[in-house]
């Protein structure tokens, strides 16, 4: 029951977020000063952590294409598993992991000292005035970081094939027109931007739900992250199948 | 003027804990008022309550015509522009300094220039005693300082009700003394609506037209000043000496032979009930309009009131007549 009412929460914010986007005026300030403050806590990990993944997957699909022998076709698989699948879940891992908890203890601990309260009787909604703007900035970041991981994690992916498993470069590249194409780009970038929104709103509304001292921001925090992995994998897993479905992949 | 604001039939339970039931007052419009209450029956609440941030399962709200609990979500917040709010704990923004905090409902909800904000805002600050620690944060100043920046923050759009939750709790007897001073020297000057939630006594005694008290889940009373300061019933007259003998116990409430116990210990103090002069405007302020005000409804319902609080009635006005000749 607990959770059918969690969830029941975590939708009505959502719907009123979305709503709110586009029916009031836009917090331009408060949504600038969240998108840096979340770029700054998640552009050097994801840069980190980007390389290695890019290269596992490399050396990975590398390995797997010369038993199959289709090692020409080692860069375009590569690349489509970087783009399509690594990048956003390392860019969602980030953005809930690292901007997401930052959200959600800035805003249990709001709510905790009574700010929220106080500005609901001053006749400001905090949902428009603090959730919208962190929901956009983490919208923006998870883009921005997505473009960041693809193209490291793509040049990593090249340079470990190149170097480490003497591919040859042009194959690498020539293979990418032969299986990838624009759309596989645009599903990246789209996954991102709404990983970045279910990040922020599952975020926030721990953080607005907050009760029960520091403890319960803590607690929040706690149950906010492992709450947006959770739903990240799934909205992850379902974005997939449509988009396989719906957008032939090209060559076939 | 102030707006008159009328609670019907309120009940309010946190899962099985029921924390008043069927609460029916009406705060008269541009009077001053006080919740009395020993601590945790539920003051809080009410005054939430009457703000919207708290949800009554039972019961109207009805401010300005709007029904405060079933109204649309914009009307509430339409509603609430007109009101000013003191939260306990003051509910500063942690991140903004003092001059921010008092100056954010003005950039929020006025097109004002920085200039006329910077006035304001001073005004308001020197007000409450706080001119010169603009630039401080909340969390380099005391506990009272925070609550006369959240008083100075309510009072920057001229709110037409305004409530203060224990504005005297973490301020000296001389601060206190000032604050009790400020807040009807406000109600003469803008002749706003005032509700304050209190356990401090003396400010109870000198400050309102109009007392109420919780105890037990309920309203035991609310009404003219004089009805309280003159009742009879014990617990109103063990919280107003601040006795340990009577039904008020350490938690909610305890046994007779406690009760009985603690009469025999407890030194005879003086009994402090009974009609004071209420405060009146600092010379050089407007006249106290709901002073008169209040003395015209007092004296309509003035035969449906105990005989000890007609008396304290009928000699307090005098001194309302006085002051206005005067
Ligand atoms: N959000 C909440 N959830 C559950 N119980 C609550 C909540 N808020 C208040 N209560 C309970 O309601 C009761 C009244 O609390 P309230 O804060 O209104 O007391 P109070 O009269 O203001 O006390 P004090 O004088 O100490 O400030 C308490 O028993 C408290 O535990
Ligand atoms: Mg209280």
């Amino acid at each position: 029951m607990n959770a059918l009412a969690e969830t029941g929460r975590v939708f009505t914010l959502a719907a009123q977020v979305a709503r709110m986007s586009f029916t009031t005026r836009p917090q331009v300030r408060e949504t600038v000063e969240q998108f840096w403050f979340i770029a700054s806590v998640t552009i050097l990990p994801a840069a980190l952590v980007s390389i290695p993944f890019g290269a596992v997957i490399a050396l990975q699909v590398g390995s797997l294409t010369r038993q199959l022998g289709a090692e020409s076709f080692t860069g375009a698989a590569s690349v489509l598993a970087i783009v399509q699948q690594a990048s956003p879940l390392v860019t969602a891992l980030l953005v809930a992991g690292a901007g997401g908890s930052a959200i959600c203890a800035d805003l249990g601990a709001r709510t905790i000292r009574e700010e929220m309260d106080a500005m609901e009787v001053m006749g400001i909604s905090p949902v428009q005035r603090l959730v919208v703007p962190r929901v956009h900035a983490a919208m923006g970041v998870a883009v921005l970081l997505n473009g960041l991981v693809s193209t490291v994690g793509v040049v990593g992916g090249y340079f470990f094939n190149v170097i480490m498993q003497n591919g040859t470069p042009g194959a690498y590249l020539a293979s990418f027109s032969a299986l990838a194409h624009l759309p596989d780009l645009w599903v990246s970038e789209i996954k991102a931007l709404i990983f970045g929104f279910i990040a922020g709103v599952v975020a926030a509304n721990r953080g607005i739900s907050a009760k029960g001292g520091p403890k319960g921001v803590g607690d929040a925090v706690n149950q906010s992250v492992v709450l947006a992995f959770l739903l990240l994998f799934f909205v992850n897993l379902v974005i997939t199948a449509i988009y396989l479905r719906v957008v032939p992949p090209k060559g076939a | 003027m102030g707006i008159e604001v009328e609670a019907d039939g309120l009940t309010k339970s946190f899962g099985r804990h029921t924390v008043w039931r069927d609460v029916s007052l009406t705060l008269p419009a541009g009077e001053i008022s006080v919740m009395l209450g020993p601590s945790g029956t539920g003051k809080t609440v009410f005054l939430k309550t009457l703000v919207g941030l708290v949800r009554p399962e039972r019961g109207r709200v009805v401010i300005n015509g709007v029904d405060i609990v079933s109204c649309r979500e914009r009307q509430l917040y339409r509603t609430r522009r007109l009101m000013g709010v003191m939260f306990q704990d003051g509910a500063l923004f942690g991140s903004m300094n003092l001059y921010d905090n008092i100056a954010f409902p003005l950039r929020e909800h006025t097109r004002r220039n920085e200039r006329q904000i910077r006035s304001i805002v001073e005004e308001k600050m020197a007000m409450v005693g706080l001119s010169g620690a603009e630039s401080k944060l909340p969390g380099e100043i005391s506990g009272g300082m925070r609550k006369r920046a959240g008083l100075a923050r309510a009072l920057v759009l001229d709110p037409e009700f305004i409530l203060c939750d224990e504005p005297d709790s973490g301020l000296d007897p001389v601060r206190t003394a000032y604050l009790s001073q400020l807040l009807i020297d406000l109600n003469a000057q803008i002749d706003a609506t005032i509700l304050i939630v209190t356990h401090n006594i003396q400010m109870a005694r000198t400050v309102p037209d109009n007392i109420g008290m919780l105890y037990r889940r309920q309203l035991v009373t609310f009404g003219p000043r004089e009805v309280l300061l003159t009742s009879d019933e014990p617990v109103v007259a063990q919280f107003l000496n601040g006795r340990r003998s009577g039904p008020i116990g350490m938690s909610e409430e305890k046994d007779a032979a406690a009760t009985a116990a603690e009469a025999m210990t407890e030194p005879d103090l003086d009994d402090v009930r009974g009609v004071v002069p209420q405060l009146t405007p600092t010379p050089g302020q407007p006249y106290r309009q709901a002073a008169a005000r209040r003395q015209e409804r007092v004296m309509r319902i003035l035969h449906q009131l105990p005989p000890a609080a007609q008396q304290g009635i009928l000699a307090g006005r005098h001194e309302v007549s006085h002051e206005r000749t005067g």
